[in-house]
Protein backbone atom coordinates (compact mmCIF):
# COMPACT_ATOMS: atom_id res chain seq x y z
CA UNK A 1 0.00 0.00 0.00
CA UNK A 2 2.95 2.65 0.93
CA UNK A 3 3.91 2.10 -2.44
CA UNK A 4 0.77 4.15 -3.73
CA UNK A 5 0.94 7.38 -5.16
CA UNK A 6 -1.73 9.72 -3.25
CA UNK A 7 -4.03 9.99 -6.61
CA UNK A 8 -3.80 6.03 -6.28
CA UNK A 9 -4.50 5.60 -2.84
CA UNK A 10 -7.49 8.49 -3.27
CA UNK A 11 -8.85 5.36 -6.45
CA UNK A 12 -8.18 2.41 -4.23
CA UNK A 13 -9.76 4.25 -1.28
CA UNK A 14 -12.85 5.38 -3.17
CA UNK A 15 -13.39 1.35 -5.23
CA UNK A 16 -13.31 -0.06 -1.25
CA UNK A 17 -9.67 -2.07 -1.97
CA UNK A 18 -8.78 -1.07 1.17
CA UNK A 19 -10.32 1.39 4.16
CA UNK A 20 -8.75 4.17 5.78
CA UNK A 21 -8.28 2.59 8.69
CA UNK A 22 -6.31 -0.32 7.29
CA UNK A 23 -3.99 2.39 4.71
CA UNK A 24 -3.81 4.42 8.40
CA UNK A 25 -2.79 1.39 10.16
CA UNK A 26 0.02 0.47 7.66
CA UNK A 27 1.68 3.98 7.71
CA UNK A 28 2.02 3.78 11.29
CA UNK A 29 3.11 -0.11 11.40
CA UNK A 30 6.31 1.10 9.01
CA UNK A 31 7.07 4.08 11.33
CA UNK A 32 7.05 2.37 14.69
CA UNK A 33 9.03 -0.59 13.04
CA UNK A 34 11.31 1.99 10.59
CA UNK A 35 11.53 5.47 11.62
CA UNK A 36 14.36 4.29 14.48
CA UNK A 37 16.47 4.52 11.10
CA UNK A 38 15.88 7.88 10.43
CA UNK A 39 14.42 9.83 12.83
CA UNK A 40 11.96 11.48 10.84
CA UNK A 41 8.95 12.06 13.28
CA UNK A 42 9.14 14.01 16.80
CA UNK A 43 5.43 12.84 17.50
CA UNK A 44 3.26 10.38 16.46
CA UNK A 45 -0.77 10.88 16.59
CA UNK A 46 -1.65 7.25 16.75
CA UNK A 47 -5.16 7.73 18.15
CA UNK A 48 -5.92 10.93 16.73
CA UNK A 49 -4.70 9.36 13.18
CA UNK A 50 -6.87 6.42 13.66
CA UNK A 51 -10.21 8.34 14.29
CA UNK A 52 -9.75 10.39 11.74
CA UNK A 53 -9.46 7.61 9.20
CA UNK A 54 -12.70 5.94 11.07
CA UNK A 55 -14.34 9.15 10.26
CA UNK A 56 -13.23 9.06 6.81
CA UNK A 57 -14.66 5.49 6.01
CA UNK A 58 -17.69 6.72 7.63
CA UNK A 59 -18.46 9.44 5.08
CA UNK A 60 -17.21 7.27 2.65
CA UNK A 61 -20.07 5.10 3.28
CA UNK A 62 -22.23 7.81 3.09
CA UNK A 63 -20.90 9.00 0.08
CA UNK A 64 -19.30 12.02 1.74
CA UNK A 65 -15.78 13.25 1.58
CA UNK A 66 -13.77 14.58 -1.71
CA UNK A 67 -10.66 12.85 -3.16
CA UNK A 68 -8.23 13.27 -0.36
CA UNK A 69 -10.64 12.00 2.60
CA UNK A 70 -8.52 9.28 4.45
CA UNK A 71 -5.22 10.11 2.45
CA UNK A 72 -3.09 10.43 5.47
CA UNK A 73 -0.13 13.12 5.39
CA UNK A 74 2.77 13.89 7.93
CA UNK A 75 2.79 18.08 9.21
CA UNK A 76 6.15 19.37 9.23
CA UNK A 77 6.39 20.53 13.24
CA UNK A 78 6.46 24.08 12.59
CA UNK A 79 2.56 23.98 12.02
CA UNK A 80 0.44 24.49 15.09
CA UNK A 81 -1.97 21.68 15.57
CA UNK A 82 -4.55 22.11 18.09
CA UNK A 83 -4.18 20.28 21.15
CA UNK A 84 -0.60 18.17 19.83
CA UNK A 85 3.25 18.96 20.85
CA UNK A 86 4.34 21.45 18.69
CA UNK A 87 8.20 21.89 18.57
CA UNK A 88 9.44 23.71 15.71
CA UNK A 89 12.37 21.48 16.42
CA UNK A 90 13.53 23.36 19.37
CA UNK A 91 14.15 22.56 23.26
CA UNK A 92 12.27 26.38 23.01
CA UNK A 93 9.10 24.69 22.44
CA UNK A 94 9.15 21.10 23.85
CA UNK A 95 6.68 21.63 26.15
CA UNK A 96 4.45 23.68 23.96
CA UNK A 97 0.49 22.09 23.20
CA UNK A 98 -0.49 24.48 20.75
CA UNK A 99 -3.97 25.91 21.28
CA UNK A 100 -4.93 25.84 17.88
CA UNK A 101 -4.69 24.58 14.03
CA UNK A 102 -2.38 26.39 11.35
CA UNK A 103 -4.99 27.11 8.76
CA UNK A 104 -3.03 24.65 6.55
CA UNK A 105 -3.82 22.01 9.02
CA UNK A 106 -7.07 23.38 9.26
CA UNK A 107 -7.99 23.24 5.47
CA UNK A 108 -6.13 19.37 5.42
CA UNK A 109 -8.26 18.25 8.31
CA UNK A 110 -11.23 19.78 6.33
CA UNK A 111 -10.48 17.16 3.49
CA UNK A 112 -10.78 14.59 5.24
CA UNK A 113 -6.97 13.68 5.44
CA UNK A 114 -5.50 12.08 8.10
CA UNK A 115 -2.59 13.14 10.54
CA UNK A 116 0.25 11.26 10.95
CA UNK A 117 2.42 13.08 13.01
CA UNK A 118 4.67 15.96 13.51
CA UNK A 119 7.94 15.83 10.91
CA UNK A 120 11.54 16.27 12.54
CA UNK A 121 13.46 19.85 11.32
CA UNK A 122 16.16 21.66 11.55
CA UNK A 123 15.39 24.28 14.62
CA UNK A 124 13.17 26.90 13.98
CA UNK A 125 13.63 25.97 10.31
CA UNK A 126 17.17 26.91 10.46
CA UNK A 127 19.32 25.03 8.59
CA UNK A 128 19.81 22.44 5.39
CA UNK A 129 20.63 19.57 7.06
CA UNK A 130 18.05 18.40 9.51
CA UNK A 131 21.05 18.75 12.13
CA UNK A 132 20.19 20.95 14.48
CA UNK A 133 16.94 19.43 15.62
CA UNK A 134 16.78 19.66 19.33
CA UNK A 135 15.10 15.72 18.73
CA UNK A 136 18.50 14.89 17.05
CA UNK A 137 19.57 14.33 13.10
CA UNK A 138 17.36 13.19 10.82
CA UNK A 139 18.67 10.66 8.01
CA UNK A 140 18.84 10.22 4.51
CA UNK A 141 16.82 7.26 3.34
CA UNK A 142 19.09 6.39 0.31
CA UNK A 143 22.21 6.46 2.62
CA UNK A 144 21.84 6.59 6.31
CA UNK A 145 24.67 8.44 7.04
CA UNK A 146 23.97 11.51 5.05
CA UNK A 147 21.91 13.85 5.26
CA UNK A 148 17.97 14.40 4.02
CA UNK A 149 18.62 18.05 3.49
CA UNK A 150 16.69 20.79 5.85
CA UNK A 151 15.15 22.38 7.29
CA UNK A 152 11.89 20.06 6.48
CA UNK A 153 14.42 16.97 6.51
CA UNK A 154 11.79 15.16 8.51
CA UNK A 155 9.23 15.23 6.04
CA UNK A 156 11.37 14.41 3.35
CA UNK A 157 12.86 11.43 4.60
CA UNK A 158 9.67 10.52 5.69
CA UNK A 159 7.82 10.45 1.96
CA UNK A 160 11.19 9.37 0.31
CA UNK A 161 10.61 6.05 3.15
CA UNK A 162 7.08 6.16 2.14
CA UNK A 163 6.25 6.43 6.30
CA UNK A 164 3.40 8.93 4.63
CA UNK A 165 2.28 9.28 1.30
CA UNK A 166 2.36 13.18 1.49
CA UNK A 167 4.02 15.65 3.70
CA UNK A 168 3.99 19.45 4.29
CA UNK A 169 6.98 21.75 4.70
CA UNK A 170 8.14 25.06 4.95
CA UNK A 171 10.43 26.80 2.58
CA UNK A 172 12.51 30.13 3.36
CA UNK A 173 15.63 29.59 1.52
CA UNK A 174 15.17 26.35 -0.05
CA UNK A 175 14.30 24.19 3.12
CA UNK A 176 11.46 22.35 0.48
CA UNK A 177 12.97 22.03 -2.78
CA UNK A 178 16.64 21.25 -1.39
CA UNK A 179 15.52 18.08 0.74
CA UNK A 180 13.52 17.04 -2.03
CA UNK A 181 16.27 17.16 -4.02
CA UNK A 182 18.42 15.00 -1.99
CA UNK A 183 15.92 12.41 -1.41
CA UNK A 184 14.18 11.94 -4.67
CA UNK A 185 10.68 13.80 -3.98
CA UNK A 186 8.98 16.57 -5.62
CA UNK A 187 9.06 19.58 -3.43
CA UNK A 188 7.15 22.89 -4.29
CA UNK A 189 7.12 26.08 -2.93
CA UNK A 190 4.24 28.27 -4.02
CA UNK A 191 4.41 31.78 -4.22
CA UNK A 192 4.78 34.08 -1.53
CA UNK A 193 1.22 34.43 -0.21
CA UNK A 194 -0.33 31.47 -1.90
CA UNK A 195 -0.45 29.30 1.51
CA UNK A 196 -1.67 31.31 4.55
CA UNK A 197 1.22 31.29 6.95
CA UNK A 198 -1.57 31.12 9.68
CA UNK A 199 -0.16 29.01 12.44
CA UNK A 200 3.23 28.39 10.65
CA UNK A 201 6.04 29.50 13.17
CA UNK A 202 7.48 32.68 11.77
CA UNK A 203 11.13 32.44 10.66
CA UNK A 204 11.80 35.18 8.24
CA UNK A 205 8.21 36.82 7.48
CA UNK A 206 8.79 38.16 4.04
CA UNK A 207 10.30 35.05 2.75
CA UNK A 208 8.44 32.17 4.60
CA UNK A 209 5.82 30.08 2.40
CA UNK A 210 4.46 26.48 3.23
CA UNK A 211 4.47 23.80 0.46
CA UNK A 212 5.03 20.50 -0.18
CA UNK A 213 6.75 16.90 -0.62
CA UNK A 214 5.12 14.53 -2.56
CA UNK A 215 5.86 11.47 -4.68
CA UNK A 216 5.23 13.29 -7.56
CA UNK A 217 3.87 16.60 -9.71
CA UNK A 218 0.39 15.13 -9.70
CA UNK A 219 -0.10 14.60 -5.90
CA UNK A 220 1.92 17.67 -5.35
CA UNK A 221 -1.38 19.04 -7.43
CA UNK A 222 -3.71 17.64 -5.86
CA UNK A 223 -3.28 19.00 -2.39
CA UNK A 224 -1.93 21.82 -2.85
CA UNK A 225 -5.09 22.76 -4.50
CA UNK A 226 -6.75 22.19 -0.84
CA UNK A 227 -4.07 24.25 1.13
CA UNK A 228 -3.77 27.04 -1.06
CA UNK A 229 -5.99 30.20 -0.71
CA UNK A 230 -6.82 33.28 0.44
CA UNK A 231 -7.13 33.90 4.77
CA UNK A 232 -8.04 37.45 6.14
CA UNK A 233 -6.29 35.84 9.35
CA UNK A 234 -2.56 36.13 7.32
CA UNK A 235 -2.00 39.84 6.15
CA UNK A 236 0.15 39.06 3.58
CA UNK A 237 -2.17 35.92 2.41
CA UNK A 238 -3.18 36.54 -1.51
CA UNK A 239 -6.69 36.81 -2.34
CA UNK A 240 -6.48 35.39 -5.70
CA UNK A 241 -8.80 32.32 -6.94
CA UNK A 242 -6.84 28.93 -6.76
CA UNK A 243 -6.82 26.83 -10.13
CA UNK A 244 -7.49 23.62 -10.45
CA UNK A 245 -3.80 22.52 -10.49
CA UNK A 246 -4.46 18.94 -11.64
CA UNK A 247 -6.76 20.30 -14.62
CA UNK A 248 -3.75 21.76 -16.52
CA UNK A 249 -1.40 18.82 -15.50
CA UNK A 250 -1.82 17.24 -19.07
CA UNK A 251 -0.95 20.45 -21.65
CA UNK A 252 1.34 19.46 -23.43
CA UNK A 253 4.77 21.67 -23.51
CA UNK A 254 5.38 21.97 -27.25
CA UNK A 255 6.47 25.97 -27.81
CA UNK A 256 6.82 26.56 -24.05
CA UNK A 257 9.92 28.83 -23.77
CA UNK A 258 12.50 27.90 -20.62
CA UNK A 259 16.00 29.89 -19.72
CA UNK A 260 18.86 28.52 -18.62
CA UNK A 261 20.89 31.21 -16.26
CA UNK A 262 24.49 31.20 -17.50
CA UNK A 263 25.48 31.84 -14.19
CA UNK A 264 24.09 28.73 -13.07
CA UNK A 265 25.94 26.73 -15.80
CA UNK A 266 29.20 27.92 -15.57
CA UNK A 267 32.37 25.92 -15.01
CA UNK A 268 31.80 25.76 -10.97
CA UNK A 269 28.75 23.34 -11.78
CA UNK A 270 29.75 19.93 -10.79
CA UNK A 271 30.23 18.35 -14.09
CA UNK A 272 28.42 15.23 -12.83
CA UNK A 273 25.27 17.59 -12.46
CA UNK A 274 25.99 19.70 -15.76
CA UNK A 275 25.24 15.98 -17.02
CA UNK A 276 22.51 15.15 -15.17
CA UNK A 277 20.83 18.94 -16.05
CA UNK A 278 21.63 18.21 -20.35
CA UNK A 279 19.93 14.68 -19.83
CA UNK A 280 16.67 16.87 -18.41
CA UNK A 281 17.20 19.04 -21.20
CA UNK A 282 17.46 16.83 -23.71
CA UNK A 283 14.22 15.07 -22.32
CA UNK A 284 12.20 18.29 -22.31
CA UNK A 285 13.19 19.12 -25.78
CA UNK A 286 12.15 16.39 -27.10
CA UNK A 287 8.32 17.09 -25.34
CA UNK A 288 8.75 20.03 -27.78
CA UNK A 289 10.35 22.85 -25.18
CA UNK A 290 12.64 25.45 -26.58
CA UNK A 291 15.80 26.96 -23.97
CA UNK A 292 17.37 30.20 -24.24
CA UNK A 293 20.59 31.53 -22.08
CA UNK A 294 19.37 33.91 -19.54
CA UNK A 295 21.28 36.33 -17.55
CA UNK A 296 20.51 36.32 -13.43
CA UNK A 297 23.67 38.86 -13.04
CA UNK A 298 23.17 39.76 -9.33
CA UNK A 299 22.21 35.66 -8.43
CA UNK A 300 25.82 35.41 -7.19
CA UNK A 301 24.96 38.11 -4.37
CA UNK A 302 21.78 36.00 -3.58
CA UNK A 303 23.08 34.13 -0.56
CA UNK A 304 24.90 37.49 0.51
CA UNK A 305 21.38 38.42 0.94
CA UNK A 306 19.50 36.27 2.50
CA UNK A 307 22.20 36.36 5.29
CA UNK A 308 21.03 39.44 5.79
CA UNK A 309 17.41 39.74 5.79
CA UNK A 310 16.72 35.95 6.84
CA UNK A 311 18.58 36.50 10.11
CA UNK A 312 17.18 40.22 10.67
CA UNK A 313 13.58 38.92 9.90
CA UNK A 314 14.52 35.76 12.35
CA UNK A 315 15.93 38.22 15.06
CA UNK A 316 12.77 39.79 15.52
CA UNK A 317 9.95 37.30 15.12
CA UNK A 318 12.22 34.93 17.84
CA UNK A 319 12.54 38.37 20.51
CA UNK A 320 8.48 36.70 21.22
CA UNK A 321 10.18 33.78 23.10
CA UNK A 322 10.95 35.25 26.28
CA UNK A 323 9.83 32.46 29.16
CA UNK A 324 6.74 34.47 29.86
CA UNK A 325 3.70 33.43 27.83
CA UNK A 326 4.76 30.21 26.56
CA UNK A 327 7.00 28.02 26.22
CA UNK A 328 10.82 27.28 27.97
CA UNK A 329 11.12 29.33 30.75
CA UNK A 330 14.90 28.84 32.65
CA UNK A 331 14.66 27.48 36.75
CA UNK A 332 14.51 30.30 39.93
CA UNK A 333 15.31 33.72 37.39
CA UNK A 334 16.40 36.19 39.99
CA UNK A 335 15.16 39.25 37.98
CA UNK A 336 13.57 39.85 34.62
CA UNK A 337 16.56 40.26 32.35
CA UNK A 338 17.85 37.32 33.79
CA UNK A 339 14.32 35.07 32.73
CA UNK A 340 14.62 36.51 29.30
CA UNK A 341 18.46 35.93 29.04
CA UNK A 342 19.40 32.49 30.56
CA UNK A 343 15.91 31.29 29.41
CA UNK A 344 16.12 31.96 25.42
CA UNK A 345 19.98 31.06 25.82
CA UNK A 346 19.52 27.51 27.32
CA UNK A 347 16.26 27.21 24.86
CA UNK A 348 17.61 27.39 21.61
CA UNK A 349 20.66 26.02 19.89
CA UNK A 350 23.68 27.14 18.34
CA UNK A 351 22.02 27.96 15.24
CA UNK A 352 19.41 30.05 16.00
CA UNK A 353 21.13 32.25 18.52
CA UNK A 354 24.13 32.52 15.93
CA UNK A 355 21.56 33.85 13.09
CA UNK A 356 19.57 35.95 16.09
CA UNK A 357 23.26 37.55 16.60
CA UNK A 358 23.78 38.52 12.97
CA UNK A 359 20.29 39.96 12.74
CA UNK A 360 20.63 41.94 15.53
CA UNK A 361 23.85 43.68 14.12
CA UNK A 362 22.44 43.80 10.80
CA UNK A 363 19.73 45.84 12.48
CA UNK A 364 21.74 47.59 15.12
CA UNK A 365 22.29 51.25 15.19
CA UNK A 366 24.96 52.40 12.70
CA UNK A 367 24.94 49.51 10.53
CA UNK A 368 20.58 49.08 9.61
CA UNK A 369 21.30 51.19 6.22
CA UNK A 370 24.79 49.94 5.86
CA UNK A 371 23.42 45.98 5.95
CA UNK A 372 19.89 45.76 6.09
CA UNK A 373 18.73 48.41 3.62
CA UNK A 374 21.16 47.76 1.09
CA UNK A 375 20.35 44.29 1.21
CA UNK A 376 16.64 44.75 0.76
CA UNK A 377 18.03 47.32 -3.00
CA UNK A 378 19.67 44.33 -4.04
CA UNK A 379 16.75 42.17 -3.34
CA UNK A 380 14.58 44.22 -5.61
CA UNK A 381 17.67 44.10 -8.24
CA UNK A 382 17.12 40.40 -8.02
CA UNK A 383 13.92 40.43 -8.13
CA UNK A 384 13.51 42.87 -11.35
CA UNK A 385 16.32 41.06 -13.33
CA UNK A 386 13.53 37.70 -12.82
CA UNK A 387 11.19 39.99 -14.02
CA UNK A 388 12.79 40.95 -17.18
CA UNK A 389 13.86 37.63 -17.97
CA UNK A 390 10.70 36.69 -17.64
CA UNK A 391 9.49 38.98 -20.53
CA UNK A 392 11.12 36.23 -22.81
CA UNK A 393 10.79 33.16 -21.42
CA UNK A 394 7.83 31.23 -19.11
CA UNK A 395 9.92 29.55 -16.88
CA UNK A 396 13.62 29.04 -16.14
CA UNK A 397 15.68 26.02 -15.40
CA UNK A 398 18.56 24.91 -13.00
CA UNK A 399 20.07 22.40 -11.00
CA UNK A 400 18.43 22.56 -7.42
CA UNK A 401 21.63 21.88 -5.22
CA UNK A 402 25.37 22.02 -6.32
CA UNK A 403 25.98 18.38 -4.95
CA UNK A 404 23.71 15.44 -4.00
CA UNK A 405 23.45 14.76 -0.19
CA UNK A 406 26.87 14.89 2.14
CA UNK A 407 27.41 12.80 5.18
CA UNK A 408 26.03 13.59 8.61
CA UNK A 409 28.61 16.18 11.10
CA UNK A 410 30.69 17.12 6.97
CA UNK A 411 28.94 20.75 7.04
CA UNK A 412 27.89 21.35 10.58
CA UNK A 413 31.10 22.70 12.19
CA UNK A 414 31.50 25.22 8.32
CA UNK A 415 28.55 27.56 8.46
CA UNK A 416 29.95 28.90 5.11
CA UNK A 417 29.98 25.45 3.50
CA UNK A 418 26.43 24.64 5.00
CA UNK A 419 25.09 28.11 3.24
CA UNK A 420 26.19 27.47 -0.36
CA UNK A 421 24.46 24.54 -0.43
CA UNK A 422 21.73 26.83 -0.66
CA UNK A 423 23.40 28.96 -3.70
CA UNK A 424 20.38 28.07 -6.41
CA UNK A 425 16.91 27.99 -4.15
CA UNK A 426 17.15 31.32 -2.17
CA UNK A 427 16.73 33.91 -4.91
CA UNK A 428 13.07 32.50 -5.41
CA UNK A 429 12.51 33.12 -1.82
CA UNK A 430 13.77 37.02 -2.50
CA UNK A 431 11.77 37.39 -5.32
CA UNK A 432 8.83 35.46 -3.74
CA UNK A 433 8.46 33.48 -6.94
CA UNK A 434 7.04 29.85 -7.11
CA UNK A 435 9.67 26.90 -7.37
CA UNK A 436 9.51 23.32 -7.86
CA UNK A 437 12.24 20.69 -7.61
CA UNK A 438 11.39 17.75 -9.56
CA UNK A 439 13.75 14.48 -9.24
CA UNK A 440 16.46 14.55 -12.48
CA UNK A 441 18.41 11.24 -11.61
CA UNK A 442 21.25 9.56 -9.54
CA UNK A 443 24.87 10.78 -9.09
CA UNK A 444 26.54 7.78 -7.35
CA UNK A 445 23.40 6.54 -6.11
CA UNK A 446 22.38 9.69 -4.76
CA UNK A 447 19.62 11.43 -6.30
CA UNK A 448 19.91 14.78 -7.54
CA UNK A 449 16.79 17.39 -8.81
CA UNK A 450 15.95 19.89 -11.31
CA UNK A 451 14.45 23.06 -10.66
CA UNK A 452 11.88 25.34 -11.92
CA UNK A 453 10.83 28.78 -11.34
CA UNK A 454 8.25 30.90 -12.83
CA UNK A 455 6.52 34.47 -12.28
CA UNK A 456 4.14 35.10 -9.76
CA UNK A 457 1.39 32.75 -9.58
CA UNK A 458 2.46 30.18 -12.15
CA UNK A 459 2.44 27.02 -9.96
CA UNK A 460 0.26 24.99 -12.76
CA UNK A 461 2.65 25.53 -15.33
CA UNK A 462 5.59 24.69 -12.74
CA UNK A 463 3.49 21.41 -12.09
CA UNK A 464 2.45 21.01 -15.49
CA UNK A 465 6.24 20.44 -16.96
CA UNK A 466 6.91 18.16 -14.25
CA UNK A 467 4.07 16.23 -14.85
CA UNK A 468 5.24 15.84 -18.35
CA UNK A 469 8.51 15.32 -17.47
CA UNK A 470 7.29 12.57 -15.09
CA UNK A 471 5.51 11.09 -17.66
CA UNK A 472 8.56 9.74 -19.71
CA UNK A 473 10.77 9.49 -16.80
CA UNK A 474 10.98 7.09 -13.70
CA UNK A 475 13.37 8.67 -11.45
CA UNK A 476 10.35 10.01 -8.74
CA UNK A 477 9.53 5.91 -8.79
CA UNK A 478 12.40 4.90 -7.20
CA UNK A 479 12.70 3.31 -3.35
CA UNK A 480 15.42 3.86 -1.05
CA UNK A 481 16.54 -0.18 -0.16
CA UNK A 482 15.28 -1.59 3.36
CA UNK A 483 12.56 0.30 3.63
CA UNK B 1 39.01 46.64 6.33
CA UNK B 2 36.34 49.67 5.68
CA UNK B 3 35.14 50.85 8.97
CA UNK B 4 31.78 51.45 7.29
CA UNK B 5 31.79 48.18 6.71
CA UNK B 6 33.91 45.59 8.86
CA UNK B 7 34.38 42.18 7.86
CA UNK B 8 35.03 41.04 11.48
CA UNK B 9 33.89 41.46 14.90
CA UNK B 10 35.20 41.90 18.46
CA UNK B 11 34.02 40.88 21.69
CA UNK B 12 32.98 44.26 23.08
CA UNK B 13 30.75 44.01 19.94
CA UNK B 14 29.88 40.71 20.53
CA UNK B 15 28.98 40.99 24.14
CA UNK B 16 26.92 44.51 23.18
CA UNK B 17 24.98 42.87 20.04
CA UNK B 18 24.34 39.41 22.62
CA UNK B 19 22.80 42.25 25.28
CA UNK B 20 20.22 43.76 23.09
CA UNK B 21 19.16 40.30 21.74
CA UNK B 22 18.57 38.81 25.43
CA UNK B 23 21.47 35.97 24.74
CA UNK B 24 24.85 34.86 26.73
CA UNK B 25 27.57 32.46 25.98
CA UNK B 26 30.04 30.95 27.75
CA UNK B 27 33.30 32.19 28.15
CA UNK B 28 34.67 29.05 26.54
CA UNK B 29 32.34 29.19 23.44
CA UNK B 30 33.05 32.89 22.83
CA UNK B 31 35.83 32.56 20.72
CA UNK B 32 34.36 30.21 18.82
CA UNK B 33 31.00 32.48 18.37
CA UNK B 34 33.37 35.70 17.44
CA UNK B 35 35.37 33.39 14.42
CA UNK B 36 32.12 31.78 13.44
CA UNK B 37 29.96 35.72 13.23
CA UNK B 38 33.35 36.80 11.62
CA UNK B 39 33.18 34.81 8.81
CA UNK B 40 29.27 35.57 8.39
CA UNK B 41 30.20 39.10 8.00
CA UNK B 42 32.88 38.69 5.39
CA UNK B 43 30.05 37.13 3.27
CA UNK B 44 27.17 39.61 4.01
CA UNK B 45 29.52 42.46 3.40
CA UNK B 46 29.15 41.14 -0.10
CA UNK B 47 25.68 42.93 -0.87
CA UNK B 48 28.08 46.14 -0.84
CA UNK B 49 29.76 44.93 -4.14
CA UNK B 50 26.03 45.84 -5.97
CA UNK B 51 25.45 48.90 -7.83
CA UNK B 52 22.25 49.85 -5.99
CA UNK B 53 21.63 53.60 -7.18
CA UNK B 54 17.69 54.82 -7.38
CA UNK B 55 16.91 51.31 -6.35
CA UNK B 56 14.26 51.41 -3.44
CA UNK B 57 14.59 49.02 -0.93
CA UNK B 58 12.17 45.72 -1.20
CA UNK B 59 10.75 44.65 2.07
CA UNK B 60 7.59 42.46 0.53
CA UNK B 61 8.11 40.47 -2.63
CA UNK B 62 4.38 41.15 -3.79
CA UNK B 63 4.51 44.93 -3.48
CA UNK B 64 1.63 45.39 -5.92
CA UNK B 65 -0.50 43.50 -3.38
CA UNK B 66 -1.62 46.74 -1.16
CA UNK B 67 -1.22 45.87 2.77
CA UNK B 68 -5.00 44.79 3.32
CA UNK B 69 -6.60 46.51 6.12
CA UNK B 70 -9.78 44.91 7.84
CA UNK B 71 -12.69 47.73 9.57
CA UNK B 72 -12.09 48.56 12.91
CA UNK B 73 -14.47 46.18 14.50
CA UNK B 74 -13.41 43.66 17.92
CA UNK B 75 -13.89 39.92 15.96
CA UNK B 76 -11.67 37.79 18.67
CA UNK B 77 -13.74 36.85 22.14
CA UNK B 78 -11.41 36.47 25.24
CA UNK B 79 -9.81 32.98 25.65
CA UNK B 80 -7.40 33.71 27.93
CA UNK B 81 -7.48 30.63 29.89
CA UNK B 82 -7.46 28.41 27.15
CA UNK B 83 -4.16 30.43 26.00
CA UNK B 84 -2.99 30.56 29.56
CA UNK B 85 -3.02 27.04 30.15
CA UNK B 86 0.52 26.36 28.69
CA UNK B 87 2.03 30.01 30.31
CA UNK B 88 4.80 29.18 32.80
CA UNK B 89 3.09 30.87 35.74
CA UNK B 90 0.03 32.64 35.95
CA UNK B 91 -1.95 33.98 38.50
CA UNK B 92 -5.93 35.55 38.70
CA UNK B 93 -5.39 36.41 34.46
CA UNK B 94 -1.55 37.69 34.96
CA UNK B 95 1.55 36.08 33.71
CA UNK B 96 3.97 36.12 36.82
CA UNK B 97 7.28 37.16 36.16
CA UNK B 98 10.29 37.80 39.13
CA UNK B 99 10.94 41.53 40.29
CA UNK B 100 11.12 44.62 37.49
CA UNK B 101 11.48 47.16 39.37
CA UNK B 102 13.11 47.05 43.25
CA UNK B 103 11.05 48.33 45.76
Amino acid sequence: MHHFSVSELSRGLAKGEYSSVELTQHYLNRIKQLDSKLNSFITVCEEQALEAAQAADLNRQHQKGGPLSGIPIAQKDIFCTQGIKTSCGSKMLDNFIAPYDATLVHHCQQAGMVLLGKTNMDEFAMGSSNETSFYGPVRNPYQVDLIPGGSSGGSAAAVAARFSPIATGTDTGGSIRQPAALCNLTGIKPTYGRISRYGMIAFASSLDQAGLLAQSAEDAALVLGVVAGFDDKDSTSVDLPVPDYTASLHQPLKGLKIGLPKEYFDDTLNPEMAQKMEAVITVLKGQGVHFKEISLPSSPLSVAVYYVVAPAECSSNLSRYDGVRFGYRCDNPVDLNDLYTRSRSEGFGAEVKRRIMIGTYVLSAGFYDAYYVKAQKVRRLIQNEFMAAFEGVDCILGPTTPNPAFGLGTKISNPIDMVLSDLYTISANLAGLPALSMPAGFIDGLPVGAQLMGPHFSEARLLNIAHQYQQVTNWHKRLPEGF
Amino acid sequence: MSIEHPTSINQQTVEKIARLAKLQFKESDLQNNINKLSEMLALIAEVHQANTDNLEPLAHPLESMIQRLRTDQVTETDEHILFQAIAPSVAAGLYLVPTVIEA
